[in-house]
Formats: structure tokens, sequence, C-alpha cells
């Protein structure tokens, strides 16, 4: 039927012309939905106030060796644990090539007494036990995850279960001797 | 089809304007139904009508509900408490919600056993397979409100499924939380969309209705309905038949709601949410129980995600991965023992969910998971080639009517 129609008319370039405005209106649809839907995605994401909370200071002074505490950032928890001598060697000397997710220590630590991590288990979310005296520790003296069985040693590294990665470092500066900031 | 004469002049004069009501005799009255349906034909409706009991529950709950991280468990409570008949609304809502699954889950299994997916109806499943979706969704979305340990920790798990989609995954994941964790702005679009979910749930089962009357039912002898012999109106006699299900069906529901209505929940959604302390044991409602059996089967948080949606997804070329010609499995004896097969495996699959990912539970959910898909993909599309179906009636009517008849 087009064919005939344009065939009875006789110019192929008219048909050309009509494909460019097609093509052209339709373009430009499309970058004006883009442009509508722009907003709408981005109302979704963290607004200001949220992004405002996003550092936390913490009081280290009344931790004392071998203790751990769980703070608030990002209504996340953070773990901020004071690691004996025992446990910063057992993790400095675990080789690289026992590790799923290969970091050293030094580099998961400004402080190797002080470690600081976020409290989240890089599986699904779920928060690891470990923080206090009577939890399990896992197989590692670190983190157990209760959820689906992951292991994290005294550096928060993983080394058993489907967890993929290491206990995330967040970002942290030391504002004297005894405070930090997160975030 | 002749417009039928109305004695109500009212109702003439509307009908004229507005033909409605020559909509529902055309719809309900003269739709020819295949005359052999058995009760597995009475789960359709019966899915259709909780759909209207969870959507009329819900708006009334909204009323009382509050959709905030400080509020939204007291809120609940109060219903629970202080609200009149406040328990009853909820419990018929969250009860209703396992219901709803259960009516669905066997209205899907009756479609695979009788082959209601082959052709001419494959967009018909196919829009049934969107419905479990949306179903899905709105029912996580909705344990999510009474802000519970249960729906804090529920929450945190199935959105941290999109975090193992590679490159975009942590930016998704933030873009659905609205945070840096699941908090009030999570809980606030979750109300949003558990609302808006159903009415689009309502428009979808609008177009599988009209993709179900363009053929019609299928029958549990899986043939063509051949002539009018074959057929009787859908009313009076299904509304009649339905009625009664419904009937049997809302005497096991109130039974649930008023004298075991925490039968289907977690105790520890009792709990107020506390994003600084994960529940030892957190297990999802029991309809997502296989799923998670699944994700968990497969030690690689990437592919287990993958596996997951997978097992629904198939769903979707199920018309096409069975190659058998013959619909129902009352003809095809190989299948119909594989068909149960494949319903064990589920209920494994969903007890393995229900249980912690330790000893063997581990590999027996491994191979009910492969076993899942073996079914689906390997099995359905080879067995319908090799395997010899038994001959089929000539007519629904012939079993019935060949020695009155005395010819074919």
């Amino acid at each position: 039927m087009a064919e005939a129609a344009t065939a009875t008319r006789g110019h192929a370039e008219g048909e050309t012309r009509r494909d460019f405005i097609y093509l052209a209106a339709g373009g430009m649809g499309v970058v004006g939905a883009a442009a509508v839907a722009w907003p709408f995605i981005s109302f979704m994401n963290p607004s200001a106030d949220v992004l405002a909370l996003s550092t936390t200071e913490v009081d280290l002074k009344p931790v004392q060796e071998g203790m751990a505490i769980t703070v608030t950032w990002r209504g996340k928890p953070v773990f901020v644990r004071k690691r004996t001598k025992a446990e910063i060697d057992a993790a400095a000397a675990t080789p690289l090539s026992a590790l799923p997710d290969p970091q050293p220590d030094s580099a998961r630590a400004k402080k190797p007494e002080w470690l600081i991590l976020v409290g989240v288990c890089t599986h699904l979310g779920c928060v690891p036990l470990g923080q206090k005296t009577a939890d399990p520790k896992g197989e590692f003296g670190g983190w157990f995850c209760p959820c689906h069985g992951s292991h994290y040693d005294t550096s928060g590294r993983i080394r058993k279960g489907p967890a993929p990665k290491n206990l995330e470092v967040p970002a942290y500066a030391f504002l004297d001797d005894t405070t930090i900031r997160i975030g | 089809m002749a417009a039928p004469a109305f004695k109500n002049g009212l109702v003439r004069w509307i009908d004229h304007r507005l033909p409605v009501f020559s909509f529902l005799h055309h719809e309900l009255h003269e739709y020819p139904t295949p005359k052999n349906l058995s009760y597995w034909w009475n789960f359709g409706s019966l899915a259709g009508i909780v759909l209207v009991i969870m959507i009329a529950t819900g708006i009334f709950l909204a009323m009382h509900y509050t959709p905030h991280t400080l509020y939204a468990f007291d809120s609940v409570e109060r219903i629970m408490r202080d609200v009149n008949y406040g328990w009853l609304i909820r419990y018929i809502h969250m009860n209703g919600a396992s219901f709803f699954f259960i009516v669905v889950y066997i209205h899907i299994f009756r479609g695979m056993y009788y082959g209601s997916y082959k052709a001419p109806r494959e967009l018909l499943w196919i829009l049934g397979v969107v419905i479990l979706l949306l179903m899905m969704a709105t029912a996580f979305m909705g344990y999510v409100l009474p802000w519970g340990q249960m729906s804090f920790w529920g929450a945190t798990v199935i959105t941290n499924l999109f975090s193992a989609i590679p490159v975009v995954g942590d930016w998704i994941v933030t873009w659905l939380w609205g945070g840096f964790s699941v908090d009030n702005p999570t809980l606030n679009r979750f109300f949003s969309l558990h609302y808006l979910l159903p009415f689009l749930i309502v428009a979808v089962v609008m177009l599988h209705m009209v993709a179900l009357h363009r053929f019609g039912s299928g029958n549990p002898l899986g043939i063509d309905v051949k002539g009018p012999q074959d057929s009787i109106p859908f009313h009076p006699y299904y509304t009649a038949k339905d009625s009664f299900g419904l009937g049997v069906f809302l005497i096991l529901f109130a039974g649930v709601v008023f004298f075991a209505p925490n039968l289907f929940g977690e105790p520890d959604n009792y709990i107020p949410a506390n994003p600084m302390v994960t529940p030892p044991h957190i297990v999802p409602e029991w309809y997502f129980l296989p799923y998670y059996a699944i994700l968990r089967a497969i030690p690689n948080k990437l592919l287990g995600v993958i596996a997951m949606f997978a097992s629904i997804l198939v769903l979707f070329i199920l018309p096409w991965l069975d190659t058998a010609r013959v619909r129902s499995a009352k003809f095809r004896p190989t299948y119909r023992k594989f068909f149960w097969v494949l319903v064990i495996d589920c209920f494994v699959l969903g007890y393995v969910g229900a249980n912690p990912p330790e000893g063997w539970f581990v590999i027996t959910g491994q191979i009910a998971t492969a076993y899942y898909f073996f079914h689906f993909l390997i099995l359905l599309p080879v067995l319908g080639l090799i395997e010899r179906p038994l001959p089929l009636p000539q007519s629904i009517s012939a079993p019935v009517l060949k020695p009155a008849e005395g010819k074919a």
C-alpha cells in the first residue's frame, strides 16, 4: 500500500524527508522523556539532610585494649576495636595467599591497635557477631555473620563463607590521639 | 452477537449509550465455558476475590498506619490493640497475603499439570507470570511496613541482592534506599509503592481476563471445545461452582484468621526494628522460601542472585520449552510423574530455605535447585519429543454421550 502510494507520487526523496522528520521527532521525544525522568530518578537518591549526616565523631578514650564498641554512621553500625598485640600479630602474619580478597593488615588500619570497620557483612548486609565478649567470633577470632555463615579475621578480612569482600574500612581521620571522625 | 433485549427500560436506555449490560451478558451469560471443569479451575476467580479482599483491608489499614521509622511499629500495635476491629482487619490482611500465595501457587501448578500455557494461551500465561512478579514485589514491601526485626532485615537482605550487579550495584542499592542503609526514606517509598502495585495487578488481571476470554478456559481433557454440546454458559453454572469453592475457602481462611492468626508469621517481627542487631536466624515469609533456597544453593553471590531470578523468569518461556503437542497431563503418563516430582522438589526447596545453610541442607538445596532447572530446561523439551501420549477423546462430550449418540 505504502509503496503504491509513493510510486504514484513518484518522489523517492519525499519519503526520505518524511523519514527524517519521524526520526527527528522521535529522537526529541526520547530526549524529552529522559529530561523528565531525570528529576524523578534523582528524587529517590539520598537527600541533602541525609547527606549532611555523613560524618560521625567518636571519642576513643574509654575503649580499653581488647574492647570493641559499635557506633552509628549513616544508619549503619561501625565497629571500633582496640586490638591486642596477639590479634595484630595474627593479622599481620597471615599470608596474602590465604585470603579470598587479598589485602595486608597494614593497609586496613592507620594505627595498628585501632581497627575501624563498617559492621555490615559484604554478602547481604547483616551485622556480624563478635563485638561482645560472649559473641561467637568465628574460626579466625574476628567476626562471624549468623545469616549465611561468613567468617572474618582480626583484620576484618573475609576468610570463609559466601561473602565476596573484606569488611569495608570507612574513610576516617584521627582529629587527635583519642578522637576520630568517620566519613 | 446480538444485543440481548433487556426488560427494564432504564437498563435499555443506559445500555444503548454505555453497553455495560451487553458486555456483562456477553462475558458472563453467553460466554461458553467447557462443561467438564473440575474444582482445580476455581482458583483463578478465587485469586481475584482475594485480591479484592487485600485491597479493601489495605485501604482501611492505611487510615491508621504511620509510615515513619519512629512510629510505624507502634502504629501497627495501636491498630491491633486500640483501633476498633483493627486486629481483625490487620489479621485478614496479613493472612490474606499467605492465602493469596497458596491460591495462586495452586492456580499455577494447575496450569502446569493441564498444559494451560500452550498455544493459543501463551500470552495469557505470560501475563500470569507478570502478576506473580508484581505480587512478590507487593508482598515483600508490605512485610517491611510493620517495621519489626524481620521487616528490617528482610528489607536489608533483599535490597542487598542488587549490590551483586557488577559496577552499578552499589549505586542502585543507595538509590533504592534513598540513603546509606534501610531507613526512613526506604520505609516511605515502600509504603507508597505497596499502595500502588495492587492497582497495577488489577490492570494486568484485566488483561489476563481479556486474553482468557479470547479462547475461553482450558479444561481437564486439554482438547478444544468442538461445539455447543461441549460447553455451558458461565453464569449460572460456574458462578455457582465458584461460589461453593469460595465458601470452602472462606471457612479455612476464617479458621486461620480467628484461631491461628500468627501461624504463618515470625515471632521476631514483634520485636521493633534494630539496625544494630541482626536476629540470629533470618528467614523470609514462607512463600519466598524456595527462591531463598535457590539463592543460597550457589556459593557465588552474583550467580546465586541470577539463579534466583532465573527460577521465575524461566516460567516466561515455559510455553516454548514444553514441546509436547498434547496439553493435559491426563494423557501424558510420563510427564504426569515428573510433574509431581517437581511439586515435591519445590516443597524440598521450601524446607531447605527455612533452615540454616549447614550440613546436609546445603547439598540437598543444591540438588533440588539443579533438579528445578533440569525439569524446565532439559526434561520438558526432551520429554515432549520422546513421550508417547495416550489417545485423546474425540470431544469433551464424546466419552459421556457416545452410548446415546451411537456415533462420533
